[in-house]
């Protein structure tokens, strides 16, 4: 899909919790086909300090509105000035950018599992996936009650399974402690969410023979593979976060 | 119709927006947000003998105004450029002009022989000037006599047209820029980036891998404005303008202050298409102010002053 870039308008902006919110974004023209897993360069306005575009994943889409939703963490001041748009705003985005999760062999056990901002490309990942006939089960970790962030929407998709490190709500500790990995047998685990999260399930995966792909989070100077910025070391070599990944084989990072 | 084009030497370049080496790839990466021809040139990421994989991350950080990198000349090689990359670039209606770099000397003079005989390069920029190598690259570019040597050296074995890339991270840029021209250079293109780094005060420790890095963007256009208004007015090949031109104003800048030519860098991570904005901007300012070539606008500045 030819990558472009757009105005677009902001339709919703709903706050989740004190750091989360969620941008709709409307086209006013027909919004590209997006593949689970990609992301835009936002265009941030209005907030000097923020020099270069940030990088977001597609969090859902709705090709019959016309829709695409953002779901972000205020992390600094770029994202922060996003918290602030209003519907009617214009968001200016590249996309779609990056390659995408893989689909699972047919009658595979999927797991999704998230934490943080990470569970951002997960609901989008998990609607593929039920399109195409898998019942995937969500594991999503939070730090405390404060920090969770609405996930009924992934009830829809499939089981979900919630841990929190400080044990407030659902079982305690990371994700990878949670005994649902256990009971059930996975063949396949996708994962998105901080770096030691993530690390510590590609270890696991790897100790379970598991197939595993993460999406990193990779400082980007223009996320389209011109700067060679987003360099990750892989048993390939160095490659681009934004044009290789930002999904990856855990089996090809040097971790 | 206003008059845009320019040349060095016998060169002709149809308009004098290029874009600015490790900034735009391979020129393939914008074509889906432009038509790469119309630009007056493009010159691809720097490109070395052998394969070099580059510095480990992070290698950039954001900055007031900019951004520091530091790459290190992440490319696949000369045997790699010439098999895979060539062919399609050879397509273009553009210049192509292949940014160079190399350890030794003699990496400089294989490399520049076997750009030499891929018919559609137009051009070499003679990079000395890269911050984020150890061992050659800045240091050839800060030192007058190895920016004798190796401008001397490539200028006995490359025919096409050669433009020698300037650091700007030296105490008189204008010695450097006499040493090129005395040497055989075309043209010269400055600046390169200024050495820089930034510290996350959270982890304390650098922002960048290397600890130090090349700073790009709007926060070095002063500096590069200064500098090449300084080697415009030395020296009688044409300069080409580049650092932080984010839009055609800031282009027009550097016309005024002697630039022949600009290339566009770091804006086009922000802006794709920015290159040919800042094409469009000027063709529209020229229109505005009445002038009807470019040329009447090239060192204004050192006229009226
Ligand atoms: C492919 C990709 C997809 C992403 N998807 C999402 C998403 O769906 N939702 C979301 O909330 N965030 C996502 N991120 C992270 C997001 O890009 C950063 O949080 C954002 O750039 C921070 O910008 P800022 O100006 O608010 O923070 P800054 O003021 O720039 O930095 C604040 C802190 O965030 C860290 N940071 C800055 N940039 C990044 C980055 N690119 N990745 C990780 N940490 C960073 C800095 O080191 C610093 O500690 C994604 C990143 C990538 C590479
Ligand atoms: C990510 C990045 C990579 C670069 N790589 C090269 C390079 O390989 N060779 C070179 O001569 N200059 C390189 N440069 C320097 C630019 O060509 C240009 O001189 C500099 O960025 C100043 O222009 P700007 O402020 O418009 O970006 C690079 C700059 C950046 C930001
Ligand atoms: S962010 Fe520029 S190459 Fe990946």
């Amino acid at each position: 899909m030819a990558k472009r870039i757009e105005s677009l308008n902001i339709t919703e902006n709903k706050r989740l919790n004190k750091d989360f919110f969620i941008l709709e974004l409307s086209g006013k023209s027909k919004i590209p086909d997006m593949k689970p897993g990609q992301f835009v360069q936002v265009k941030i306005e209005g907030s000097p300090g923020t020099f270069l575009r940030r990088p977001i994943s597609v969090h859902d889409v709705n090709y019959g509105q016309n829709t695409l939703k953002l779901l972000i963490q205020i992390a600094g001041k770029g994202t922060e000035t996003l918290s602030r748009l209003q519907p009617g705003d214009i968001l200016n985005i590249i996309y779609p950018l990056g390659n995408s999760f893989s689909l699972p062999p047919e009658g595979q056990n999927v797991l999704l599992a998230g934490g943080g901002c990470g569970i951002a490309p997960l609901l989008f990942l998990g609607k593929y996936l039920r399109s195409n006939g898998f019942q995937p089960d969500i594991l999503l970790g939070f730090r405390n009650t404060e920090r969770i962030i609405e996930f009924n929407d992934y009830k829809e998709i499939g089981k979900v399974f919630l841990t929190t490190e400080d044990g407030s709500q659902g079982e305690k500790g990371f994700v990878t402690q949670h005994p649902v990995l256990a009971t059930s047998k996975y063949d396949r685990i996708y994962c998105c969410g901080p770096d030691p999260m993530m690390k510590a399930v590609a270890e696991y995966s790897s100790k379970n023979n598991i197939f595993c792909e993460v999406s990193l989070e990779n400082l980007m100077g223009c996320g389209i593979g011109a700067c060679l910025c987003c360099a990750v070391d892989t048993v390939r070599g160095n490659l681009c976060t934004c044009v290789d990944g930002p999904v990856f084989n855990t089996k090809d990072l040097k971790w | 119709m206003v008059k845009l084009d320019f040349k060095i030497g016998d060169l002709h370049f149809k308009n004098p927006v290029l874009t600015a080496s490790g900034t735009f790839g391979y020129g393939l990466e914008f074509d889906d947000f432009l038509d790469v021809s119309r630009l007056g040139g493009i010159v691809v990421k720097g490109i070395t003998l052998e394969p070099r994989e580059g510095n480990p991350s992070p290698r950039m950080a954001e900055t007031p105004s900019g951004m520091l990198n530091a790459v290190g000349l992440q490319n696949k090689g000369i045997d790699y450029f010439e098999k895979n990359i060539y062919p399609d670039l050879a397509l273009y209606k553009t210049n192509v002009i292949v940014n160079i770099n190399g350890s030794y000397i003699d990496d400089y003079i294989t490399l520049a022989g076997r750009i030499g005989k891929l018919k559609k390069i137009s051009a070499i920029e003679l990079n000395i000037s890269c911050p984020n190598v150890r061992m050659g690259g800045m240091a050839f570019g800060t030192n007058e006599k190895s920016a004798r040597e190796v401008t001397r050296a490539v200028r006995a074995v490359y025919q096409g047209k050669l433009i020698v890339k300037l650091s700007p991270n030296v105490t008189n840029i204008v010695d450097f820029a006499r040493i090129a021209e005395e040497e055989g250079a075309d043209s010269v293109s400055l600046i390169n980036t200024l050495l820089g780094m930034s510290v996350d005060v959270k982890t304390m420790k650098p922002a960048l891998s290397t600890i130090t890095g090349g700073l790009s963007g709007p926060a070095i256009k002063p500096v590069a404005l200064r500098m090449v208004w300084q080697v415009a007015r030395a020296l009688t090949i044409p300069v080409i303008g580049m650092g932080g031109i984010m839009n055609a104003d800031d282009a027009i800048e550097f016309f005024l202050a002697g630039a022949s030519a600009v290339q566009v860098g770091t804006a086009s991570f922000i802006d794709p298409q920015a290159s040919v904005k800042i094409l469009e901007g000027i063709e529209s300012y020229l229109v505005e102010k009445g002038f009807s070539d470019i040329r009447e606008l090239i060192g204004l500045l050192n006229k009226v002053h």
